[in-house]
């Protein structure tokens, strides 16, 4: 698909205005619509949509398997993180409070921005591994990673 | 210090969710076994703690609020006698599990992905624990998926060994997410009637505002209980795999890799059990699940026909780790038994029987995953003279089998004992009879096993085996001498018990 000039400029042009939508989507999380899931979905296919219209090695090159593995994990030791960090400040796990525990209130839209990052790294990685695991070809004598194009 | 003694309800579930991405992370070249071993350690001391604290604590109640929020609002983990004992049972099988694991796995998959393997391990530890630890029925059903999903995975990397656990994962996923799905819709009924998904919540609601109401002329969202309940208990029935909702049961077991059956065999389905029992016994009530729906009478029959069938089933196998499978099936039915009488004496054989179950078949698994390591299968014409090669090994199955079978001196016979004391009380002579009969069926298919171990003629072409490596002979000895303990001195396993049933229902020793 990569021959076609207006799937590959269609694709590069989109990925910035995907990539900033999800930022501003994840920043909105705890006040509005949005938060870490969609952000997350929204990251990801931005990456997908390059993928598809450059062949997934192509993408993979971009964002290395290690990357999406680690991501996935460090996404939701963040969540965790934060529990955590709750507790070692005397706290219960998830308490925001522990976060400025001068105002307890105004600490909460923070634990939900962090947890919120967390949440979104998640989704974006697992997205991609999805991906990454339908076109890596399984097929008997395909290489892995032989596909160019998955539509 | 302080801070972690206060915090325990949450770090049983955390600490091991943590460490399992943490190993997903840095776990290559065998630091994943360290990493989930520590884990497992951690856990069953933190798992230890909490019994003591529930025990010595007057209200016999331990409760943690999650993020501070109170209860109907928040999710709140409640540890009380029963499940302090389940958190015992799922973290003491686990630890030991997982030191038999190393060597085991090792041989039984690609070593550059171990760490993957010990990762989701770790994360069906979570989601075992988490079920059995919280206190909302929500939470519940997303643990179970944690649970599960990881289950699914560990049961299809047994796919080197034989091709044929990629489908029985398939049909373990299928029947498993039906039954979660069940389980939710469930849940979703119950919460269109009480607005809360707290369980002590719900149970209040339904005892105060809707069950009163039944007597008169307009009763309350009658039919939407009775679905919503009959919804959670089909599908707890398939996680638990109650006869016949058993199906994906065999094969799991059977081709899922040898430390994942002994993993599985003694926990998931004793948390299952555990769920059953806590919405039978919590959150519905018994007046309403067993004197107003009779469901005794349904769990009594399927129980039933489970000792039968299973231990029949158990009979006709050769290959030994199907053996086990079905036998379970039949010990899962002498669990369901306990609690579908509903009195003291049968709820404490249930709970004492998770326990020792857990033990016997735990070891036995372990065994034959011993000789699965050392000869590439498990068929019964493989183990033939193998007395002699393994000694140390086949003894440890030997005593799990008489574990099974109910000889007096093991766990098997006081879980027996209770069981058959509550169905006399109850005057249900013909479970009684059915306990026995089950008994005597599992007497032939252990003899069968031990006859060809012990009597049986090597084959005269084969090559010599050794006993297992010191990592995986230890565990299994030590399960199996914990099954033969809790025969002879079942003092600790019983108060436990006991000190659940009497919580359970609500009466005072």
């Amino acid at each position: 698909m990569k021959d076609n000039v207006l799937m590959r400029v269609a694709a590069r042009w989109n990925m910035p205005f995907l990539l900033v939508f999800a930022l501003y989507t994840q920043t909105h999380g705890e006040l509005g619509p949005g938060g870490g899931f969609q952000s997350g979905v929204m990251i990801a296919a931005a990456f997908i949509v390059y993928g598809m219209v450059f062949g997934a090695d192509e993408m993979r090159r971009v964002v290395p398997r290690w990357v999406t593995d680690f991501a996935a994990a460090a996404g939701v030791l963040i969540y965790a993180g934060a529990g955590v960090y709750c507790m070692a400040m005397g706290y219960t796990f998830l308490d925001y409070a522990a976060l400025v525990p001068s105002n307890p209130g105004g600490a909460e839209p923070w634990g939900m921005v962090i947890v919120e990052y967390g949440v979104g790294i998640t989704v974006a990685a697992v997205m991609l591994t999805v991906f990454n695991e339908i076109t890596e070809g399984t097929l008997p004598g395909q290489e892995p990673g032989g596909t160019k194009e998955v539509l | 210090m302080e801070r972690i003694h206060q915090n325990l309800p949450a770090l049983i579930v955390v600490l091991p969710l943590c460490m399992g991405l943490i190993t997903s992370i840095i776990g290559r070249r065998g630091l994943g076994w360290w990493l989930a071993m520590g884990t497992a350690s951690a856990v069953l001391a933190m798992a230890v703690q909490l019994l003591v604290n529930v025990l010595e604590s007057g209200t016999l109640t331990v409760t943690y609020q999650m993020g501070s929020w109170p209860a109907p609002f928040g999710i709140v983990y409640v540890v009380d006698p029963l499940n302090a004992g389940v958190l015992t049972i799922v973290a003491l099988i686990g630890a030991i599990v997982t030191l038999y694991a190393r060597k085991s796995i090792a041989s039984e998959m690609d070593p550059r992905r171990l760490h993957f393997f010990y990762a989701l391990w770790l994360f069906c530890m979570t989601g075992l624990l988490g079920i059995t630890i919280t206190g909302d029925a929500f939470n519940l059903y997303v643990l179970l998926e944690i649970s599960s999903l990881s289950t699914y995975t560990l049961v299809a990397l047994g796919r080197q060994r034989n091709r044929r656990a990629l489908t029985a994962a398939i049909n373990y996923l299928v029947l498993g997410s039906i039954g979660a799905t069940f389980y939710l819709l469930g849940i979703a009924y119950l919460y269109m009637v009480t607005g809360s998904l707290n369980i002590a919540d719900i149970q209040h609601i339904l005892a105060t505002k809707v069950f009163p109401t039944w007597g008169t002329d307009a009763p309350m969202y009658r039919t939407t209980v009775y679905v919503g309940f009959a919804l959670m208990a089909v599908g707890l029935s398939l996680k638990l795999a109650l006869f016949p909702l058993h199906g994906w049961l065999p094969n799991a077991y059977t081709y899922a890799p040898s430390s994942v059956s002994a993993l599985l065999a003694s926990t998931a389905t004793k948390v299952g059990a555990y769920a059953f029992i806590r919405v039978i016994f919590t959150l519905v009530g018994t007046g309403f699940a067993y004197r107003m729906l009779h469901t005794d009478v349904v769990l009594m029959v399927s129980a039933g026909a489970a000792i039968l069938v299973g231990s029949w089933m158990a009979f006709r196998q050769t290959s030994l780790k199907k053996l086990l499978a079905y036998s379970s099936i039949g010990q899962i039915g002498y669990i369901t038994l306990g609690f579908a009488l509903g009195n003291v004496n049968g709820l404490t054989a249930s709970i004492i029987h998770l326990f020792n179950h857990a033990l016997t078949k735990g070891g036995m698994f372990m065994a034959l995953g011993v000789v699965a390591y050392r000869l590439g299968n498990t068929r019964l014409q493989d183990v033939q003279g193998l007395g002699r090669k393994l000694p140390f090994t086949m003894a440890a199955f030997t005593a799990g089998g008489l574990g099974l079978i109910g000889v007096p001196l093991t766990a098997g016979f006081v879980s027996k004992w209770y069981l058959v004391t509550a169905c006399i009380e109850a005057g249900r002579y013909e479970m009684a009879a059915i306990v026995l009969v089950g008994s005597l069926i599992a007497l032939l298919y252990v003899w069968k096993v031990v006859e060809a171990i012990y009597f049986g003629k090597r084959p005269e072409n084969v090559p010599g085996v050794k006993e297992a490596p010191l990592t995986m002979l230890v565990p299994t000895l030590l399960l199996a001498g914990a099954s033969i303990y809790f025969g002879i001195d079942a003092s600790t396993s019983a108060r436990v018990a006991t000190a659940a049933a009497h919580f359970l229902l609500g009466v005072t020793p």
